[in-house]
């Protein structure tokens, strides 16, 4: 059995809670986070940083898990899929407009696209245009869908989560 | 039953002219707010051919499903397969005691333990698990192991050592058929795969006679699947209990087949087929790539029934790329003769496909090379010629439009040099050769429904083809092709008489359906399709209704989600199922009322007197009262294809469908003379599904063909190097360019629907048909945009470059009129 390092301890915050984990240094975030902790929401697709599925949030800036060693969430905040309806009673709008749009076919990079599209409409604080999507969302490929639904989803919930649409459509709070 | 739409199908009177309707019926909601019950009026489909939420997407969203890699087993043990460097050679020896002795190795397997053959085409068994005298193609798996983790898995591998007598390998399928180094030791006619040829009519004649005759050659390059999830399976034997001392061994695996996959685990592994267990979790895409059995299933099987202990492996994206089964290379000869006024008298193909070391599905798809053809266009006469070669090349197989892509390609080029040279529109040069609904192919295929005049005016209008081709300057154009699919094939690979699907629906108490089906949904949707028609016909809302799939243990016979068979043909069992059912509930809920049982319809979660709409009961109470009736309520309904369509020759049921799918595209592009770069901008793409049973999973079917499509056309290259002896330079999705976000073009889907009598509610497939015109499509209008004709995939700025530059030269030494005259920007 190859254990030719000791493990070290990790202390970081995931999805808004606290974690303590023994993690060999050679292992990156996404092992760590699919086969330690159970969070299997993020997917390997290439495990070298092309393909995009494993993306998840450090500090709210989305990051490739694949290309993360564990080591390096130490005392950082870590948000992966299955943190992102947190703060909106479990659903994220976005969650909901690519359920609604068939956003999703196979849905295997799905949870990476809605990491890199949260960020997008957390910074944008706005309804965003498609080509503001293609340009957010160049780092995670899709297979199945041809991305069309995937931007009509993306801008149909950054329309319902813009400050001044809110009292029309959506019921889900804005973001933050 | 005149008053319930249900039993009006199939629809008596299938036409092309069924165009879709021009509102989107519902808001995306998943929920309809149609009302039933107009006094003496049929009632509306209350979900049929709306928008839903699919039945099983939002876990996809929350990261909550579990697909095969994220299944864990207590004492799971980690698989990993050791792959040969070499492109062709023989092993001399395989040590494996060092792995073995090693802490933490359970197990390891070599060749030696498999030595029954397998292969998805019964005649064609040439594979094994694991090498056993021979590697064939750099990738080929020689040995595996299983370990407590996956780090002393990879070292285990190391300490595997392989004696190899390197031998001459053959990457040129040519040279592999001219040479005497056999490649497949199975193969009973050396590097000869498969030849097909077939004629019908006199061909060279029609040639002669022809007021044209367009000669060209094409090639096609291979591409790969490239699905995000990389092939992954789980296996585990129970022992005791129930299940005896011999045990009880399930697969979990991502994978398209679950019941081919069943019938081979059976035969290498030697275990009754009723001792395994065969599950396909949800599966991450698959476009054919994971529709045969793969060496990582028998070795974790194997792993599993040595060590006691469950064993997974999960394939680095590496070795998806060297497992391959993706497009054939083909190069192509065709010869086209058209009268004067541009119908088409024959068509002479002659093509080598490079099939790589094993036969995979190339039986099938040497056919299908020549077989799918032959609409929708009419022609005079056809021959083809076909032959599959060995090479020493991770094996190719079925790609989304299997076998038929490639020749599309070459055919809808010709068609639109033909078009140049006839001084044609070539829209409507297609017109006049399509051969309309219920004809008869040349190669004897009965055709039913038929919307491509349809496709054609929906992509020509949409475009704005008369208005704007004309008037675009040089470096843009516009490009037409269309195209043709199965739905489905009449015969299954293996022979037998049974249905080709199968689908149990029971009824409980609580108001709630659940459907067992063995169909397997890769992505495409399958289960929300079954929960569709359960819904329709029972009146339930898709979230009252349970979709299990892809479990040989709990679900009927299913052959599997592939050649685009599932909404037919599973559609058609689970509507029988359903409507045996209905039939039971209405019957149940009339003998109540005291009224006959066309009165009742079932729709929104009710039961409802359709002459007295005021008067309804909830659908729990009315499967309580048909439980009464009936006891325990569950029905079968199965489905097989019809036998009596297909032509009277060797090889003519090779490609017969119970129905076809027709398919137009119009592209444009921008080309840059001064780079080569092609910018395809819009792809719209009209598809005939027959009958849309739930639109926006169909609108996502015909985008993602489309883009596939594209991603052939413009970037993709499957090779391996034979500079390197056989390396695949690029086995990474870097390297190897699948479009992004920023490279697709708009895609503009477009349903049409001619409801065909053999699909449920008339509904035909959607899943690959639209794929296949985005290629030529392509190529012929970047001939519109700049005057080059690319015969060669994929259309790489080199290439094109090369092409405007040749072109310029003979403009330039008068050969040849600049390509649209004075528009013509200048450098």
């Amino acid at each position: 059995m190859s254990s030719p390092v000791p493990a070290t301890l990790l202390s970081a915050r995931i999805n808004g809670r606290s974690v303590q984990v023994a993690v060999q240094p050679h292992h990156t975030l996404l092992e760590v986070l699919r086969y330690q902790l159970d969070l299997i929401g993020s997917k390997q697709g290439c495990d070298k940083g092309d393909c995009g599925a494993c993306t998840v949030q450090i500090d709210g800036e989305p990051q490739l898990a694949c290309l993360t060693l564990a080591v390096h969430a130490e005392g950082r905040d870590v948000t992966t899929v299955e943190g992102l309806g947190d703060a909106h009673h479990g659903v994220h709008p976005l969650q909901d407009a690519f359920d609604r749009w068939d956003a999703a076919q196979c849905g295997f990079c799905t949870p990476g696209i809605l990491m890199s599209a949260e960020s997008l409409l957390r910074k944008a604080g706005r309804a965003v245009t498609p080509d503001e999507v293609r340009h957010a969302l160049a780092g995670n490929l899709c297979r199945c869908t041809g991305y069309t639904k995937i931007i009509d989803a993306v801008v149909d919930a950054s329309e319902r989560m813009a400050p001044d649409a809110a009292s029309s459509s959506t019921p889900e709070p804005s973001a933050p | 039953m005149p008053d319930d739409p249900h039993h009006d199908v199939p629809e008596a009177a299938p036409s092309n002219e069924r165009v879709e309707p021009s509102t989107e019926p519902a808001a995306p909601t998943g929920e309809s707010t149609t009302e039933t019950g107009q006094r003496n009026q049929p009632t509306e489909r209350w979900q049929l051919g709306r928008t839903h939420r699919k039945v099983d997407a939002m876990e996809r969203m929350r990261g909550i499903t579990r697909y095969t890699d994220d299944l864990k087993l207590p004492g799971m043990l980690h698989g990993k397969i050791k792959r040969s460097p070499h492109a062709h050679a023989r092993i001399v020896s395989i040590d494996t005691r060092r792995a073995e002795a090693m802490e933490g190795v359970f197990g390891v397997v070599t060749g030696r333990e498999f030595p029954i053959p397998y292969g998805i085409i019964p005649w064609t068994p040439d594979e094994n698990a694991l090498a056993v005298e021979k590697v064939l193609h750099v990738g080929d798996g020689v040995a595996a192991v299983a370990a407590i983790d996956e780090d002393t898995a990879i070292e285990a591998l190391d300490a595997i050592d392989v004696e190899y007598e390197v031998l001459p390998a053959l990457f040129d399928p040519e040279e592999a058929l001219a040479s005497d180094v056999q490649i497949n030791p199975y193969s009973k006619k050396g590097n000869l795969s498969k030849k097909v040829l077939l004629e019908f009519g006199d061909v060279e004649e029609n040639l002669e006679r022809a007021d044209l005759v367009i000669e060209g050659e094409y090639f096609f390059e291979g591409t790969t699947h490239a699905a995000i999830e990389p092939h992954c399976a789980l296996a585990h034997v129970e022992r005791g209990g129930s299940a005896g001392d011999d045990g009880l061994l399930t697969v979990w695996s991502a994978t398209q087949v679950s019941h081919y996959l069943h019938r081979e685990l059976s035969k290498v592994l030697g275990v009754p087929a009723h001792r395994i267990r065969v599950l396909q979790p949800p599966l991450g895409g698959a476009f054919g790539g994971k529709s045969e059995p793969f060496d990582l299933e028998f070795c974790v099987a194997k792993l599993a029934m040595k060590t006691g202990r469950p064993v997974k492996i999960l394939y680095t994206r590496e070795e998806v790329f060297y497992s391959h089964r993706g497009r054939h290379p083909m190069r192509m000869k065709y010869r086209t003769g058209l009268t004067r006024d541009g119908k088409i008298t024959a068509v002479d193909a002659k093509t080598i496909l490079d099939g790589g070391a094993y036969s995979s599905f190339g039986l099938v798809t040497t056919y299908y090379s020549g077989q799918l053809l032959c609409s929708p266009y009419t022609f005079g006469s056809y021959r083809f010629h076909s032959r599959r070669a060995y090479t020493n090349k991770p094996a190719c197989g079925p790609k989304r439009g299997h076998g038929s892509v490639q020749p599309r390609f070459a055919l809808e080029v010709q068609l639109d040099k033909a078009a140049v040279a006839l001084g044609l529109d070539p829209i409507e040069l297609r017109r006049r050769n399509d051969m309309g609904a219920h004809s008869t192919t040349v190669n004897e295929f009965s055709i039913g429904s038929n919307g491509f005049l349809e496709c054609l005016r929906r992509v020509e209008e949409a475009s704005g083809w008369p208005q704007r081709r004309p008037s675009l300057p040089y470096g843009a154009g516009l490009g037409i092709a269309g195209s043709t699919y199965i739905s489905g094939t009449n015969y299954p690979i293996y022979p037998n008489e049974m249905p080709q699907a199968a689908v149990q629906v029971c009824l409980d108490r609580s108001g709630r359906a659940r459907v067992f089906s063995g169909a397997n949904d890769i992505g495409q949707g399958s289960n929300t399709m079954l929960a569709v028609i359960v819904s329709e016909e029972l009146g339930l809302p898709l979230e009252d209704i349970r979709v299990l799939s892809a479990d040989t243990d709990l679900c009927p016979v299913d052959l599997g989600a592939y050649s685009s068979r599932i909404t037919l043909m599973v559609g058609n069992a689970c509507l029988e199922a359903a409507r045996r059912l209905r039939t039971k509930v209405r019957g149940a809920v009339a003998r109540r009322w005291e009224v006959s049982r066309r009165r009742v319809t079932l729709a929104q979660r009710k039961a409802i007197d359709i002459e007295d709409p005021d008067r309804h009961v909830d659908l729990a109470q009315a499967f309580q009262w048909a439980e009464e009736d009936h006891g325990l309520l569950g029905e079968v309904g199965s489905y097989d294809t019809p036998k009596d369509r297909h032509g009277d020759y060797r090889g003519g049921t090779i490609g017969a469908s119970p129905a076809y799918s027709f398919t137009a595209h119009v592209a444009e592009v921008e080309v840059d003379e001064q780079t080569g770069v092609v910018d395809v901008k819009t792809i719209w793409v009209a598809h005939d599904c027959g009958r849309a049973l739930s639109r926006r999973i169909v609108e996502g079917q015909m985008e993602g063909s489309a883009y596939m499509g594209f991603g052939e056309a413009i970037m993709e290259q499957h090779v391996v190097d034979p500079a390197h002896r056989g390396v695949h330079p690029a086995p990474s999705l870097l390297d190897y360019r699948i479009p992004t976000f920023l490279d697709t073009p708009e895609l503009h889907a477009l349903i049409v629907e001619a409801p065909d009598p053999q699909g449920p509610y008339g509904a035909k497939e959607a899943g690959e048909g639209p794929l296949h015109p985005s290629i030529p499509a392509i190529a012929n209008a970047i001939y519109d945009a700049v005057g080059v004709r690319m015969d060669e995939l994929p259309f790489t700025p080199p290439r094109v470059l090369a092409a405007i530059e040749a072109r310029r030269a003979r403009e330039a030494a008068g050969e040849i009129q600049p390509h649209k005259g004075t528009a013509r920007r200048t450098a």
